[in-house]
Formats: structure tokens, C-alpha cells, sequence
């Protein structure tokens, strides 16, 4: 139980749990303590002078903002505009947008948790008063009526979600073939280098509008959701060189002695390939892919920004342009689930590696 | 009836100044069943000739022949083990001595295939590790999961290059004793290469010492007349092993000495001073 415990912790990449699990068995007290010190108290700690720095910080930037309009309004208007602007400052009707505390941050991400309950809710309402509707329009053969409302936090984290994985199997199905075929064939690796090599550095906005010309004249008649598939066609884009560059580097150096058994076992071509030379560059290809995740995650918020999908990026974006009190609360809200899901994903694909890489013998 | 055959066997590597000649003019005859040790030095162009045998390579002058017709590449008839085991690290001990089996045996279904896999894992002791992989194994005993691939395919001929150098003294006498067993059930064809002479004269019918390369040819034959099973513990004490043991080393140490003269040309250096800059110097003086 407690070695699997562990051996399960330090799979997904959360070694760091080792110690208070021996610790919890009664292990080694004195060394796991000092582990556990080492690994878990410390990290809090930095955490801690983080929000310490972070609080005292942006408490800094509200009272230079608050100060300026107080200034402002002595100018202009001498004492009695002073304590106007004060009671308009302490009403919330005259915002101050600076970097929000990390209260505030935390009181924006309950509102933003609540604020999905409320849509929750209100679309369960919906669709139980349109249940019988859309069973007579199904019957008829025509589509059914869906919930046309704003969109809650959680449902664009969803989006977004949706469109990485989107892209990253695009990347996926395009890189690895590819990179296998680069990587099997000098003339093609040196016939298309220039191609990789003029394409990988461009940047996900121009991806973006790359693939925006493109889609665009190709969906003229089609009246589904052009935006998802701009964006995830463009993130899969975007990030699929890491894995491509691996692949190929993975399958054009596989160890001559592999090689060798390949042909001393009188393996056919596709044997070659398939049980010899792709397996000997799975570890590159998995750390490829992970660094694809990662760049795909991170090159999505801009992506989304751009094509409206309705995504974190979008949230982000209509945040800023929104303006409210609590608005750029929101916009460090939604940082920390970007960050938090990039994290995530990156360690689900660590396992994936770990799973797929042999040690050399 | 020669089994192998090289008829003048010459192998360079490289072009124009970097070409080196590494064999040159090798001739040998490989009766069937029989037990032949090749020994050198390292870097005499042992693995090369192992190379030849199997196909992997082919020779720049001159003929490798195989029952009398020429190598044109691998093939399941020649089996080898090469000296740095070559598993394959993302498979099992099952699976990759299953690779083998089930390029040799097509026609095999599953549990005929398993049946063969285990019955050669067992042969060299190591059912209990058949589902672990190359990495939670010694040496000696990946060592075993190569040998046992290469037979599993049951070649006519087994082609061993330095397949004991790198075990240590205990796994290496073990092992010269799976092989030789294996050997002597079937009466395949051997060729051992090896830098070890007691083991050349423990194990084979023949011995022909490789002079070192480049340009390596080989030497004269050493028939070794003890009778199998040979023990080695009495062999220490065998007047004829002692004999053949020892002169094989005098010859080894005569052409070694005579590859030393050859190598012992002086060469006078250019008289140059460095060139010191010193002003990059200057920054750096205390």
C-alpha cells in the first residue's frame, strides 16, 4: 500500500509526496522530517513570500493610482473635489485599475466559480423547458434549440481544452509520419530542411492569420464552428515542430547495433520500421510531444484571442476590454488556471514519457 | 565438404588517405560441425571478419562462400552473437527472443511459438527472468539472452564475436560450457572469435591466430587434439594443453613484438615556439 503509494507518486511526477507518506508510516522519522522539510515546507514557503511580495506590491501600485487621481482632483477642484473623488474611489464608481491583491484574485475566482453555478443552472432550466419542444422538433426533423447564453469560466476552460487536444493529435498525426519519413530518407530531410526551418520560428499570430486565409475560403459554405477550427488548426500547427524535429532526429540515428539485428533476423522493411527503428525513438518522439503540449497550451490563449473562439483566451481578452472592478482579478484568476492546467498537462504527458522510455541497456 | 569457405578475402574501410586496409588475403576452410577459434588482438579486424561471414559486410577482393555458394547477405543459417549482446532494450527477454523465433518460424501459431521461446530461455537458466527487460539483467545474463536468440533461430552456423570478453571470469566459464553443450547437442558449425587463448583451446577443434591489422591475415593453423568432453579443471594439468597453449602465446607475442618494430619509426618533430599574443596575455597577468 505505501510503496505503491510512492511508486505511483513518483510516476506523475510528484516525488515530493515521498517523504510524508514514509513519514505517515512511521519511517525514518528523523530523515523523512528533514525530507519532508526539504521538499514540501520549503516550497510553501517560497509560495508564502510570493503572495507576501505580491500583496505588499500591488498594495504599492493601488496607492500610486489612488494618489494620482487624489492629485488630479486637488488640481482641479481644490479640497471639496478631493473628498468627492475619495467617496467616489470608496463607492467603487471611479475604478482604480492596478494590479489586483491576491484577496482580490481569490474573491474573483469565487465569483467566477459561483457565476458558473448560476449559468449551470439557468441551462438545466433551459433545456428541462425545452425538453418537449425539442422532442416535437426532432420528430419533425428539425434541430434542436440550444442555450444560447454567455458562456461560464468553466465551460471556456472546457473549450479551450477541447481545442488543445484538438490540437495536439493534429500535431500528432502530421509530425510523426512526417517526421518518420525525414527521418528514414536523407534526400527528403535535405530536400524539405529549408521548409522546417523557414516555418518553425513564425509566430502563433501569424499561424494564426496563415490559417485563417486558408480555412476561410475553404468553409464559405460551411455554417459550423469556423473558429474552433481555425485555432485548433493553427495551435496543432504552432506547436507541432518539437515533435517533428524529434521524430526525425529520433529515427534518423537509431543505434547501428539495432540495425544490425534487424538484419541479421532478416526483418522486413515495414518489421524494420515498426518493431526496430520506431520504438528506438519513442523517447525522443515523448519528448517532443511534451514540449508540443506545452507550446500548445502556450500559444493557444494568443490563438483564441484572435479568433474569438470562445476559449480562455477570449475570456481573457473580453476581461481586459470589460474594464470592471474586478476585471484584472479576473485576468490573474484565469493566469493561475492557465498556468495550473499547463502544469497538469505537462505532468500527465511526463508519465506518458516516463511509460514510453526505455533505459538503455 | 567445407561449410564456409574465404577464398582471398581482402576488406578495406574509408577512401583516398583515410582508406584503411583491415584485412587482406584471408583464406579459410570451415569443415561442417566443426569448432574453429579465431584469436587476436583487439582491433585486428576480428569483428570485420565476423561481418563478412554474416553478410552484414562484403569483401572488396576475394570470396565468402557458404556451402559452396556466395554470401550475398544475412540469413537465418547464420546465426550471430555479438560481443555487446545487441537486445533490443524496449523488449523483453520473451519478446526479444520471440523476434527471433517468429522470423525463423512463420508457420508457428501462438502457443508453438511460446513453447519454443520458453524451451530456449530455459536451456540457459533464465525462466525466471523471461519477462524482464534488458535493463534489470547482468551482464552475463543478457549475454545468455543472446546466445539463446541467435540459437533459437537453429542456424547451421553460429557466428560468435568476443561473446564472453566483456563477463567476468565465473559468468564467462559458465557460459563457455552453455555454448560448448549446445554446441555438441546439435553438431552446428562454429566460429568463436575471442582475445582469450585458454578459451580458444577449451572450447575449439581449431585455432588460427589473426596477425594484427591493418592488413591482417591469418596465421598458421593450431589443431587442438584433446579429447571432448574436455574438463578444465584437469586440463591445467593436460602436458598437451599446456603445450599448445604456449606456443600459441609465443606466436602471439612473436608477431606482436614484430608489429611493435613496425610501429617504432621515429618521427621528428617540427621546432616550433608558441606564438603568444600577448596582449590577450596582459589582462589576464596578475
Amino acid at each position: 500500500m505505501k510503496d505503491k503509494a510512492i511508486s505511483i507518486f513518483n510516476f506523475i511526477g510528484l516525488g515530493f509526496f515521498e517523504p510524508a507518506v514514509r513519514l505517515a508510516s512511521g519511517e525514518e522519522v528523523n530523515k523523512n522530517l528533514n525530507e519532508l522539510i526539504r521538499k514540501v515546507v520549503f516550497p510553501l514557503v517560497s509560495i508564502l513570500l510570493f503572495l507576501f511580495v505580491w500583496h505588499f506590491g500591488s498594495q504599492a501600485l493601488y496607492n500610486i493610482e489612488r494618489n494620482y487621481k487624489i492629485e488630479v482632483a486637488k488640481e482641479s477642484g481644490g479640497e471639496t473635489a478631493v473628498t468627492a473623488e475619495l467617496a467616489r474611489i470608496e463607492s467603487g464608481e471611479s475604478t482604480i485599475n492596478a494590479l489586483p491583491s491576491p484577496g482580490s484574485v481569490f474573491v474573483a475566482f469565487k465569483t467566477l466559480i459561483e457565476d458558473h453555478r448560476v449559468i449551470s443552472a439557468k441551462k438545466d432550466a433551459f433545456a428541462e423547458k425545452v425538453a418537449a419542444t425539442n422532442k416535437k422538433r426532432k420528430a419533425k426533423g428539425l434541430a434542436a434549440i440550444t442555450y444560447t447564453g454567455r458562456p461560464s469560466f468553466v465551460d471556456q476552460v472546457l473549450t479551450s481544452l477541447k481545442t488543445v487536444t484538438a490540437g495536439f493529435f493534429l500535431a500528432l498525426f502530421l509530425a510523426v509520419p512526417i517526421g518518420m519519413v525525414l527521418g528514414l530518407s536523407e534526400t527528403l530531410r535535405s530536400s524539405f530542411n529549408w521548409l522546417i526551418q523557414i516555418f518553425k520560428p513564425v509566430s502563433p499570430v501569424v499561424w494564426f492569420l496563415l490559417v485563417y486565409m486558408i480555412v476561410k475560403s475553404l468553409t464559405l459554405t460551411y455554417d459550423g464552428d469556423v473558429s474552433f477550427i481555425i485555432s485548433f488548426i493553427a495551435v496543432g500547427l504552432c506547436a507541432m515542430w518539437a515533435t517533428l524535429i524529434n521524430t526525425t532526429l529520433g529515427v534518423s540515428t537509431v543505434e547501428n547495433d539495432y540495425l544490425n539485428v534487424a538484419k541479421v533476423l532478416n526483418l522486413s522493411v515495414g518489421q524494420k520500421v515498426f518493431k526496430i527503428i520506431l520504438p528506438s525513438a519513442f523517447p525522443l518522439i515523448f519528448t517532443g510531444l511534451r514540449i508540443t503540449v506545452s507550446v500548445a497550451w502556450m500559444v493557444l490563449i494568443a490563438i483564441e484571442l484572435l479568433s474569438q473562439s470562445p476559449g480562455l483566451g477570449t475570456f481573457v481578452w473580453e476581461e481586459f476590454q470589460n474594464g470592471a472592478n474586478d476585471s484584472n482579478a479576473k485576468i490573474i484568476a484565469a493566469m493561475f488556471v492557465i498556468g495550473g492546467i499547463g502544469f497538469l498537462l505537462d505532468r500527465i504527458m511526463f508519465s506518458v514519457q516516463k511509460l514510453m522510455t526505455f533505459t538503455e541497456a | 565438404m567445407a561449410h564456409i569457405e574465404l577464398k582471398n578475402v581482402s576488406k578495406a574501410y574509408g577512401t583516398g588517405e583515410d582508406r584503411v586496409e583491415v584485412l587482406n588475403n584471408i583464406n579459410l576452410t570451415i569443415k561442417e560441425g566443426e569448432f574453429v577459434a579465431i584469436v587476436g588482438f583487439s582491433g585486428s579486424g576480428k569483428t570485420t571478419l565476423i561481418k563478412l561471414l554474416s553478410g552484414l559486410e562484403f569483401p572488396d577482393e576475394g570470396e565468402v562462400l557458404y556451402k559452396g555458394k556466395p554470401v550475398t547477405g544475412p540469413s537465418h543459417e547464420r546465426g550471430v552473437i555479438f560481443q555487446n549482446y545487441s537486445l533490443l532494450p524496449w523488449l523483453t527477454v520473451r519478446n526479444n527472443v520471440g523476434m527471433a523465433v517468429k522470423e525463423k518460424f512463420r508457420q508457428f501459431n501462438k502457443s508453438q511459438l511460446g513453447e519454443r521461446i520458453e524451451k530456449y530461455v530455459e536451456m540457459v537458466g533464465l525462466s525466471h527472468a523471461i519477462n524482464k527487460l534488458p535493463k534489470a539483467l547482468s551482464g552475463g545474463m543478457r549475454q545468455r539472452v543472446s546466445v539463446t536468440r541467435a540459437l533459437s533461430m537453429d542456424p547451421d552456423v553460429i557466428l560468435m564475436d568476443e561473446p564472453l570478453s566483456a563477463l567476468d571470469a565465473l559468468t564467462r566459464g559458465t557460459l563457455q560450457d552453455e555454448i560448448l553443450n549446445i554446441w555438441s547437442a546439435n553438431k552446428r558449425t562454429a566460429l568463436l572469435i575471442t582475445n582469450d587463448v585458454d578459451e580458444g583451446v577449451y572450447m575449439a577443434d581449431r585455432i588460427i591466430p589473426l596477425k594484427p591489422g591493418p592488413k591482417a591475415t591469418l596465421g598458421p593453423v593450431f589443431d587442438v587434439n584433446i579429447e571432448r568432453p574436455r574438463d578444465k579443471t584437469e586440463l591445467n594439468n593436460n602436458d598437451n594443453f599446456k603445450k599448445l597453449r604456449n606456443s600459441i602465446l609465443e606466436y602471439l607475442i612473436q608477431i606482436g613484438a614484430e608489429r611493435s618494430k613496425k610501429t617504432s619509426n621515429t618521427y621528428t618533430l617540427p621546432d616550433l615556439k608558441p606564438i603568444l599574443k600577448t596582449k590577450v596575455f596582459q589582462g589576464t597577468r596578475v
